[in-house]
């Protein structure tokens, strides 16, 4: 078994030895469909679609993922764990990703029991089912984005409460990037060539335009290079912060 | 092997280690001595790779450390200081996963994991979760998960600190016994623990080495090093005698427990001077005894001599 593999299976196990992994099931499983159901009227409003239930998965995330992601590098580094990890024969790499890894299948695992909404929709109606999948990718991607940044942030603190804000408030801020409620706050002192590249950045732009159906290859590059460039910084952060 | 050249490590201003150099030799258990954050750790931590050193080099058997880092992690078995491991695996998913992570073969992993367990005692907790565990059995843990690749090189940081006597008789018998075909080097603070396992004891100071010499070699820089130590009632005039005798340096006399420590000049060896001079005036005495040297006396006087010095 590859290292990578060893540190995926270790996390997954981690997750589900605790109630972590059981409390955020639930807990996502109840709000998407209370929301879906209850905010976004997936019922009344009479079409066939999942939208409503799609259209809340970044706010239930913004809460739900620093929750996931909190322990990810904090918990190593309280507990020392880290000296232990980092003297195995084993990259760096491996480390990161694997742990990115876990928690992404983690949280993909929690979407994946989601399913019955799908049957659900397709028992009452004729849904596209093609811009389902493609919402599912939408939303599994979103999940993967905010879990990179969780770990960045979570590498950066050795306490859990301050990782778990900090991550929320800057998925926050890449959430909103397109709206004017974080645009103004640039837009007064940046050129506008830097505004406009900022709003570009909006994870919900990108997710919406996947959402409606458009599995453009522009915004699936976007997530993965978001991902990326947040787990590249990670290692780094780890290079500074593991000795602390 | 482990050779370590002109090794420095500096966090902002602060030096913790300082130009250290010295080599441990396969078949050695060398000890690490030094008082609370003298740079022990922090060189353990270099040679393990975890930490960059500032500069220097870092040969374990053979292999560059920062031209191959894990092939000498590969090479390398660590316990870290207080024995971390993740408190929610069981005893058993624990030393698994470090095994997997040390790429051993698939088929042999349990093979590798029943004999450590067999060898490190485990049996009766290996199902537990390792937070439920007893100090001395997470240390057990952390030892094993440090043995289990069967490594040519052993860096254990503080194995028995915090364990019962028991315990740490058990922890020095073992790793006694690893000691013929491995390179060991133990930091400690306990200075019977130098002379229970260690060929050779390395004092560091503020990321110095102020001593480099076998147990017994440090014993004789004491000035307890034959001196000779009698309980008996003795007249103040008898022990003016004494210390006029030329083999003899200085007399303590403690009136508490009537205790009389006789020094020799330059170390040499006075027993039977002392006992003769003491049947020669009818004493009699209740106890006779010759002292090694005293380890922790010779540690304070490097240790902070040094400090004086800086």
């Amino acid at each position: 078994m590859s290292p990578m593999n060893a540190v995926i299976r270790r996390e997954l196990q981690g997750y589900f030895s605790t109630p972590i992994a059981y409390v955020f099931i639930v807990i996502f499983l109840i709000l998407s469909g209370v929301f879906a159901f209850y905010l976004g009227g997936l019922y009344e409003r009479n079409q066939a679609d999942l939208a409503p239930f799609f259209g809340f998965h970044p706010w239930l995330y913004l809460f739900l993922v620093p929750a996931v992601s909190m322990r990810m590098w904090s918990e190593e580094r309280r507990s020392g764990n880290i000296e232990l990890l980092m003297t195995l024969p084993v990259s760096q790499k491996d480390l990161v990703l694997g742990k990115f890894f876990s928690s992404w299948i983690f949280v993909g695992i929690a979407l994946f029991l989601t399913f019955p909404i799908w049957i659900s929709i397709n028992y009452l109606g004729e849904p596209d089912n093609g811009m389902i999948f493609a919402s599912y990718i939408g939303s599994f991607l979103l999940a993967g984005a905010f879990l990179a940044i969780g770990s960045c942030i979570s590498v950066a603190s050795k306490n859990q409460v301050i990782a778990f804000i900090l991550t929320a408030v800057i998925c926050f801020v890449f959430l909103l990037a397109g709206l004017p409620l974080v645009l103004d706050f640039f837009s007064s002192w940046m050129p506008q060539f830097m505004v406009d590249a900022i709003a570009s950045t909006s994870f919900l732009s990108h997710f919406g335009s996947i959402n409606k159906g458009v599995l453009d290859l522009g915004d699936l590059v976007y997530f993965v290079m978001v991902i990326g460039v947040w787990l590249y910084a990670t290692s780094v952060l780890l290079d500074i912060k593991k000795a602390d | 092997m482990i050779e370590c050249k002109n090794l420095s490590k500096r966090f902002n201003q602060f030096v913790a280690v300082d130009d250290l150099s010295f080599v441990a030799n396969k078949g050695e258990v060398l000890g690490f001595l030094g008082p609370n954050g003298a740079g022990k750790s922090t060189t353990m931590k270099m040679i393990t790779g975890f930490l960059q050193p500032t500069s220097g080099s870092v040969n374990v058997c053979g292999i560059d450390l920062f031209e191959n880092p894990i092939a000498v992690k590969q090479k390398i078995g660590y316990l870290p200081e207080g024995a971390p491991s993740y408190d929610e695996m069981k005893v058993c998913d624990f030393i698994r996963f470090i095994a997997r992570m040390r790429g051993i073969d698939k088929n042999q992993i349990n093979t590798k994991v029943d004999e450590v367990v067999d060898r490190i005692n485990l049996a009766k907790v290996y199902y537990q979760r390792i937070e439920t565990l007893s100090k001395g059995f997470k240390r057990r843990v952390g030892l094993a998960q440090a043995i289990i690749h069967n490594p040519e090189v052993l860096i254990l940081d503080e194995p028995t600190d915090g364990l019962d006597p028991n315990q740490k008789h058990d922890v020095r018998e073992l790793i006694t016994s690893m000691a013929k075909d491995k390179t060991i080097i133990i930091s400690t603070h306990i200075l019977e623990e130098v002379h229970a396992v260690c060929d050779r004891a390395v004092i560091i100071a503020d990321g110095k080495i102020v001593a480099d010499n076998t147990p017994g070699e440090l014993e004789n820089m004491s000035r307890f090093h034959n001196a000779v130590t009698f309980d008996a009632n003795i007249d103040f005039s008898l022990l003016d005698e004494i210390k006029n005798l030329s083999c003899v340096r200085d007399v303590e006399f403690d009136s508490k427990k009537s205790k009389t420590t006789v020094f020799p000049a330059q170390g040499i060896y006075i027993f039977d001077e002392i006992s003769d001079f003491l049947k020669q005036h009818n004493i009699s005495v209740t106890r006779l005894t010759m002292e090694a040297g005293r380890l922790d006396e010779v540690f304070r006087s490097i240790t902070l001599e040094n400090k004086e010095v800086a």
